[in-house]
């Protein structure tokens, strides 16, 4: 009996979580339309009813039926499964993520996370890792020169930055002293939030966060003055749209990842009933968002060189020094 | 005093750097959002319309005369000065010795609303006014003819 109610519980979890997400990655388009729009003084969409709510509903039944091209010469199995694997990976970082304190239905303790992974973190990392696939594989298939190019850049950008990424969080890990994201956020209740321990592991681990889903200014896989669209060039139809997805729900998930991190997670300025803990995530979470929407409308792209630099000579011992000075402080405080 | 050593110097140029840099990215932020919160400058064409300049030459139209028929006197003057050759006239005398356009078309494919029509004519009957929507879907029904040229003229305020 236990096991049914287990399984009823993550199916609904399960569901809801990918319902809101998916939701989220909709309208998250037009937020980031909306909100480059403005930032450029002019108003986005606003044709497609009220100030172009229904734009992402249009989008989506023209991308659906848009005609689904597959080039002559592309690796056909890779092509197809590529942006599988890389909506896949986007979407299963959200299975760690606790979105909310622990509340008591029917007898039940119920948490707000799909699955309470001991090693939450590792999992994340692993499956971040593992959308690069989708992007690699989609410029290696495609039979492009240009989805060549940006699969190679994508491929040594994500890999030097996933380094750096790794290590900027070994501060949270040494502090709270635990891999369950749960865990991390629950030592985290009552203004002892971990970016007032790790203010520049914070820092660090939004750079790399950027590099890591490919946004400006690190957006060099698709930079479109020279790759023309990069490793999703030959890709349209459904298709473009879940690598389209894919790069949204990441950027969801690292946001929400940085709030479990160093922001607290669930714990708000004042406390709100267990059921509605997720409020506070919810509202970090959108902060976020709106920086790295933010910054898209401001920062130029690097050079591609200028990337690689920054990422292996700076970041990376910055990085390396965030843990050293982390550990010294805490041997001496005796942690 | 000793010399700051190499590795110090670049230590401090390099922390130096750092905060300048810091300091450039805040300032693009800065003004980013400001940006957002100004009021977008754009005018939402189909319900808001931009005013067009004084001496705007849009599409053209005739002038009436008292008998609310077209002031053309069919002088041909407009014909022999239009640059890309685009009206065509077709004369006619009345019996009161006047002269009057039996045809009178201007392609507005070919016409590069230079005004000159509009210079040259000495009773100014064809004039550019300011209406600049002006779309079709077959060229044939681009060209202005005369009953299309009256009917263009502004409504009397």
């Amino acid at each position: 009996m236990e096991l049914v109610y287990f399984l009823i519980e993550t199916i609904v979890k399960v569901v809801a979580v990918f319902a809101v997400v998916m939701g989220m990655v909709a309208y998250l388009t037009l937020a980031e339309r909306k909100i480059l729009g403005y930032i450029q003084v002019r108003y986005g969409p606003n044709r497609v009813g009220p100030f172009g709510l229904f734009q992402p509903i249009a989008d989506g039944i023209k991308t659906f039926f848009k005609e689904d091209v597959v080039p002559a010469r592309a690796d056909q199995p890779l092509f197809v499964i590529a942006p599988m694997i890389s909506i896949t990976a986007a979407i299963a970082l959200f299975a760690v993520i606790p979105f909310g304190e622990q509340i008591e239905i029917f007898d039940r303790t119920v948490s707000f996370t799909i699955a309470n992974l001991d090693i939450g973190l590792l999992y994340v990392f692993a499956i971040a890792s593992l959308g690069e696939y989708g992007i690699v594989l989609a410029g290696w298939s495609s039979y492009n020169k240009y989805g060549l190019m940006g699969a190679l850049r994508a491929a040594a950008q994500m890999i030097s930055y996933e380094i750096a990424l790794a290590l900027s969080v070994m501060g949270v890990l040494m502090i709270s002293g635990t891999l369950n994201l749960g865990e991390i956020v629950q030592k985290q209740v009552g203004w002892n939030w971990n970016i007032l321990y790790q203010p520049f592991g914070f820092i660090f681990y939004i750079i790399c966060a950027l590099a890591e889903i490919n946004r400006t200014p690190f957006d060099m896989p698709e930079a479109e003055a020279e790759l023309a669209c990069g490793f999703n060039i030959e890709y349209s139809s459904m298709k473009f749209a879940l690598f389209f997805m894919a790069e949204y729900a990441h950027l969801i998930a690292v946001c929400a990842i940085a709030t479990t991190l160093f922001l607290g997670g669930w714990d708000g300025p004042f406390n709100l009933p267990p059921a509605l803990s997720w409020i506070w995530f919810a509202a970090k979470t959108a902060i976020l968002v709106y920086f790295f929407i933010w910054e898209r409308g401001t920062f130029p792209r690097l050079r591609y060189d200028q990337i690689m630099r920054f990422g292996w000579k700076f970041l990376l011992p910055l990085t390396l020094a965030n843990i050293f000075v982390t550990g010294l402080i805490m041997v001496v405080r005796g942690m | 005093m000793r010399a700051m050593s190499k590795g110090t110097w670049w230590f401090i140029k390099g922390i130096g750097v750092l905060v300048a840099s810091v300091f450039a990215l805040a300032k693009g932020l800065r003004l980013t959002l400001a940006m957002f919160f100004s009021r977008p400058v754009t005018i939402c064409y189909p319900e808001h319309k931009r005013e067009v300049a004084p001496r705007w030459r849009g599409v053209h139209y005739f002038e009436r005369n008292e008998r609310g028929d077209t002031c053309c006197v069919a002088c041909g003057l407009c014909v022999a000065i239009c640059p890309s050759q685009c009206i065509r006239l077709v004369a006619l005398e009345m019996d009161s010795g006047e002269r009057y356009p039996e045809i009178y078309e201007i392609n507005t494919v070919r016409c590069i609303y230079c005004g000159m029509c509009a210079e040259a004519c000495p009773v100014n009957a064809i004039k550019l006014g300011k209406g600049y929507e002006f779309v079709d879907y077959r060229r044939a029904d681009l060209v202005l003819d005369k009953g299309r040229l009256l009917a263009n003229a502004p409504k009397e305020v």
